[in-house]
C-alpha cells in the first residue's frame, strides 16, 4: 500500500484547486451529474452497498442516517457539521481549504438523496480563511446553476448557506449543532426524536460530517463496489489522517484503513518519524476522547474496530498527537481534564460537575500539591460519569472518560512516582493559592 | 400588537429609580440613556434582514445577527442585544441566553487586536504554554484582559484546528503558524494582523463604517452583566 493514490486529497497541491474552473477540468462534478439521473432511493441505495461510516467520530453508516427518514416527509433539511473542534483534529479543515467544491458536490448529492431542500453548513468561527473559500466555492456554484433553483437543468432545487458557530466543542454533536443552527445555546437534545424524525425547525433533518460527504462523490462515480475494495470490510473506503506533535512532518495524510499507528508515525509519506533528539512515548490517536495508547501499544490499527481493543472508545476523528519522552504525564492529563471542564455545556449533572472536579483535581496533581489516592478518585469520577452509556443527553461524557482513564492505567507508574517525587511542603503551598 | 421586546426592556430601564435606601442595586439590570441613538445602523440592520430568506424562524438569524453586529461595532453592548431582539422579535433575555454559551461573543469592548493563543493538547506538547506566557510578559496582562491602551485583548481558547502547524495563535482573523516565543514582538508588530487580505464575498463583507458611530461610544458606558469586573466587584463588597 506503499502508493495509494489519494482520492479525497486528489487535488491538494493543485494550483487553483479552489476555483470551479480547476476542479471541473479534474473531473468535477460528473458524479453530480450522474446522481441526478438516478432516483433518491437508488442513491441512497449505493452508498449504503458502500457501508461509508461516518468520519465525525461514531463511525454510524451514512446510507443508514440517510434511510431513517419518514417516507412521507414533506419537507427535509441537510446539515453538514464543519464544527471540526475535535483536538488536535484538522482534516476537514484540509479538506474545505483544498477542495471546497468536491464538499459542495457531496452535499448536493446528499441534498438530493434525501430529498432537502436546504442545506446548512455549519463551520466554526475559528475557520475565517476557509469560510471565505467555502463561501466563495458557493458563490461560483450558484453562478454556474450547480446550485439554487431548477439545479443542472432538472427539477431539483437546492439552496447552499454557511452558517457560521462561535466557539463551543459541544455544537460538533449532531442535536447540538441543531440547537445551535436554531440560533440558541448549543445544548444537545435528549433523543429519541432523532433528528431524523425531527431535527432542525422540528423538520426531519440530516446531519453529517465534511468528511463523509467529500467521499459520496466517489461513491457514485465509482460504485459501491470501488469503494468497499478498500481497506478492510468493516472500515471500508479512504480516510483522512492527522498527525502532530514533535514530528518531523506534521499534517494529513490519506491512506485505506490499513495502517497501524506506527505508520503513521514513521512512514516516509506520512509522519516521517520523530523530531531528532525526541522520543515517542504515547499517542492519543483518536482525537482526544478516544483516549491514550502507550508505546507498546503502537501496532493499533487504525480502523473502526481494532482500538476498542486497547481500551479506547473508537477511531474517533483518526487525528493522532504524539507526545514525545519530555513532556510530563501531568500535563498531558490536566489539558485532557481541561478540556472537557470548559467545553462541558452543563445540562446533565454528572458531567458538569464530574468534569468540572477532574479539572480541580487534575490542575493540582500538575501544580505538584496530588496525591495518590487522587487518581483513584479520579478514576472513579470518569467511570460513573461516561462509561455507563444512556446516562447522559450526548457523548461528551464518556468523550471525557476515556482519555482520564486511559491515561490514569497506563501510565499509572509515572503519575504516582512523580506524585511522590513531590517536595514535603510543595503540597500546602499549592493549596493555599488554589483555595 | 404588543410592543417589540427591546422597546419594552427601555422603557422598563427607564423607570427604574432608586427611591428607597433599602432598595438595593440590580446590577444586572442596564443603565441606558432614553436619549442615546441606536446603536445599530440601518446598514447593519439592513444585512441582517437579508438574512431572514435563509431560515424558517427569526430566532435563527440570531447567530449571523450577533457576528455582523460584533463585527461592525466590537463588541455586543447591552443595548445592541436589545435592538437586536426587537429586530428579530425575540425576548432580550433569548438574546443574553444565547450569548452567554458561546465563547467567541463579546459582551464588553475588547482591543483592537483580540489575540487567541490556543491552549489545547498539540499546542501545548509543542511549547504553546511559553508563546503564551511570552504574550501575557509583553503585553503586560493575564488571560482575558485587555491592555490599558485598547490596543490588545488576550483570550485563550481550546483547539483551533490548526494543529500540524501548532503552537498557533490567531489575531483577529489571521491564524499565525509555528509561532515560538522569540516570534512575538515581531507578532504583535505585524499590521496583517488588522484583516484578512483575501476578496471577501458580500455575505459576511467588512462592516461598513459604523465604527466611527457616535452611538458606539455610548455603548461603553453600558456593559453586561457577569464580565469579570463585575464578579471581581461583587467579592469584595
Amino acid at each position: 500500500m506503499a502508493n495509494f493514490e489519494p482520492i479525497l486529497l486528489r487535488n491538494r497541491g493543485v494550483t487553483g484547486s479552489t476555483s470551479l474552473k480547476v476542479y471541473e477540468s479534474r473531473g468535477g462534478y460528473r458524479a453530480v451529474r450522474k446522481a441526478l439521473k438516478m432516483t433518491p432511493d437508488e442513491v441512497v441505495e449505493e452508498v449504503k452497498k458502500a457501508n461509508l461510516r461516518g468520519r465525525g467520530g461514531a463511525g454510524f453508516p451514512a446510507g443508514m442516517k440517510w434511510s431513517f427518514l419518514p417516507k412521507d416527509r414533506t419537507r427535509t433539511l441537510l446539515c453538514v457539521n464543519a464544527d471540526e473542534s475535535e483536538p488536535p483534529t484538522f482534516c476537514n479543515r484540509v479538506l474545505m481549504e483544498t477542495d471546497p467544491h468536491q464538499l459542495i458536490e457531496g452535499t448536493i448529492i446528499a441534498a438530493y438523496a434525501t430529498k432537502s431542500q436546504i442545506a446548512y453548513i455549519y463551520m466554526r468561527v475559528e475557520f475565517h480563511e476557509q469560510f471565505h473559500i467555502v463561501q466563495r466555492a458557493i458563490d461560483e456554484a450558484y453562478a454556474a446553476g450547480y446550485l439554487g433553483t431548477k439545479i443542472f437543468g432538472t427539477d431539483y432545487s437546492l439552496e447552499c448557506y454557511v452558517h457560521r458557530g462561535a466557539g463551543a466543542y459541544v455544537c460538533g454533536e449532531e442535536t447540538g449543532l441543531i440547537e445551535s443552527l436554531e440560533g440558541k445555546r448549543g445544548w444537545p437534545r435528549i433523543k429519541p426524536p432523532f433528528p431524523a424524525v425531527e431535527g432542525l425547525f422540528r423538520r426531519p433533518t440530516v446531519v453529517n460530517n465534511v468528511e463523509t460527504l467529500s467521499c459520496v462523490p466517489h461513491i457514485i462515480e465509482r460504485g459501491a463496489a470501488w469503494f468497499t475494495g478498500i481497506g478492510p470490510p468493516h472500515s471500508t473506503g479512504p480516510k483522512l489522517f492527522c498527525i502532530s506533535g514533535p514530528v518531523k512532518k506534521p499534517g494529513c495524510y490519506e491512506s485505506p484503513m490499513t495502517i497501524s499507528v506506527r505508520d503513521l508515525l514513521e512512514r516516509e509519506d506520512m509522519g516521517g518519524g520523530m523530531l531528532p533528539g525526541k522520543r515517542a512515548k504515547a499517542v492519543l490517536p483518536g482525537g482526544a476522547s478516544m483516549g491514550i495508547i502507550s508505546a507498546n501499544e503502537f501496532d493499533m490499527k487504525m480502523d473502526f474496530e481494532d482500538p476498542r481493543k486497547f481500551g479506547l472508545l473508537g477511531l474517533g476523528t483518526a487525528a493522532a498527537v504524539v507526545i514525545d519522552d519530555s513532556i510530563d504525564m501531568r500535563v498531558v492529563l490536566r489539558n485532557m481534564a481541561r478540556f472537557y471542564g470548559t467545553e462541558s455545556c452543563g445540562q446533565c449533572t454528572q458531567c458538569r460537575e464530574g468534569t468540572a472536579w477532574m479539572h480541580k483535581m487534575a490542575t493540582r496533581i500538575a501544580m505538584g500539591a496530588g496525591r495518590v489516592e487522587d487518581l483513584d478518585v479520579m478514576l472513579q469520577t470518569a467511570r460513573n460519569m461516561g462509561m455507563m452509556p444512556g446516562l447522559s443527553i450526548c457523548g461528551l461524557p464518556d468523550g471525557a472518560t476515556y482519555p482520564i482513564e486511559t491515561i490514569i492505567k497506563k501510565f499509572r507508574g509515572e503519575l504516582e512516582s512523580a506524585i511522590r517525587a513531590q517536595p514535603a511542603g510543595r503540597a500546602k503551598r499549592v493549596l493555599s493559592v488554589l483555595n | 400588537m404588543a410592543q417589540p421586546a427591546g422597546e419594552r426592556l427601555l422603557k422598563l430601564s427607564r423607570s427604574v429609580k432608586r427611591a428607597m435606601s433599602w432598595q438595593t442595586i440590580n446590577r444586572n439590570l442596564p443603565v441606558m440613556d432614553p436619549k442615546a441613538p441606536p446603536v445599530l445602523t440601518e446598514a447593519v440592520r439592513e444585512k441582517i434582514r437579508g438574512f431572514f430568506p435563509r431560515y424558517e424562524t427569526k430566532r435563527a438569524v440570531l447567530l449571523p445577527a450577533l457576528h455582523i453586529v460584533q463585527d461592525a461595532l466590537g463588541h455586543i453592548s447591552w443595548k445592541a442585544m436589545a435592538e437586536i431582539a426587537a429586530l428579530l422579535e425575540i425576548q432580550p433575555s433569548d438574546v443574553i441566553d444565547t450569548i452567554s454559551f458561546y465563547t467567541h461573543f463579546w459582551t464588553h469592548s475588547k482591543g483592537k487586536k483580540v489575540i487567541v493563543a490556543c491552549r489545547s493538547v498539540s499546542c501545548e506538547v509543542m511549547g504553546g504554554v511559553a508563546v503564551l506566557e511570552e504574550l501575557k510578559k509583553r503585553l503586560g496582562i493575564d488571560e482575558h484582559e485587555t491592555t490599558a491602551d485598547g490596543a490588545y485583548s488576550l483570550v485563550t481558547e481550546e483547539c483551533l484546528a490548526g494543529c500540524d502547524h501548532a503552537p498557533c495563535v490567531i489575531i483577529n482573523e489571521k491564524l499565525h503558524k509555528r509561532v515560538r516565543a522569540e516570534d512575538v514582538v515581531k507578532l504583535l508588530a505585524d499590521h496583517a494582523n488588522a484583516r484578512l487580505e483575501i476578496p471577501r464575498s458580500d455575505l459576511f463583507d467588512a462592516p461598513a463604517k459604523t465604527a466611527a458611530d457616535p452611538a458606539s461610544q455610548n455603548s461603553q458606558a453600558e456593559d453586561l452583566v457577569g464580565t469579570t469586573s463585575d464578579v471581581r466587584e461583587m467579592r469584595e463588597s
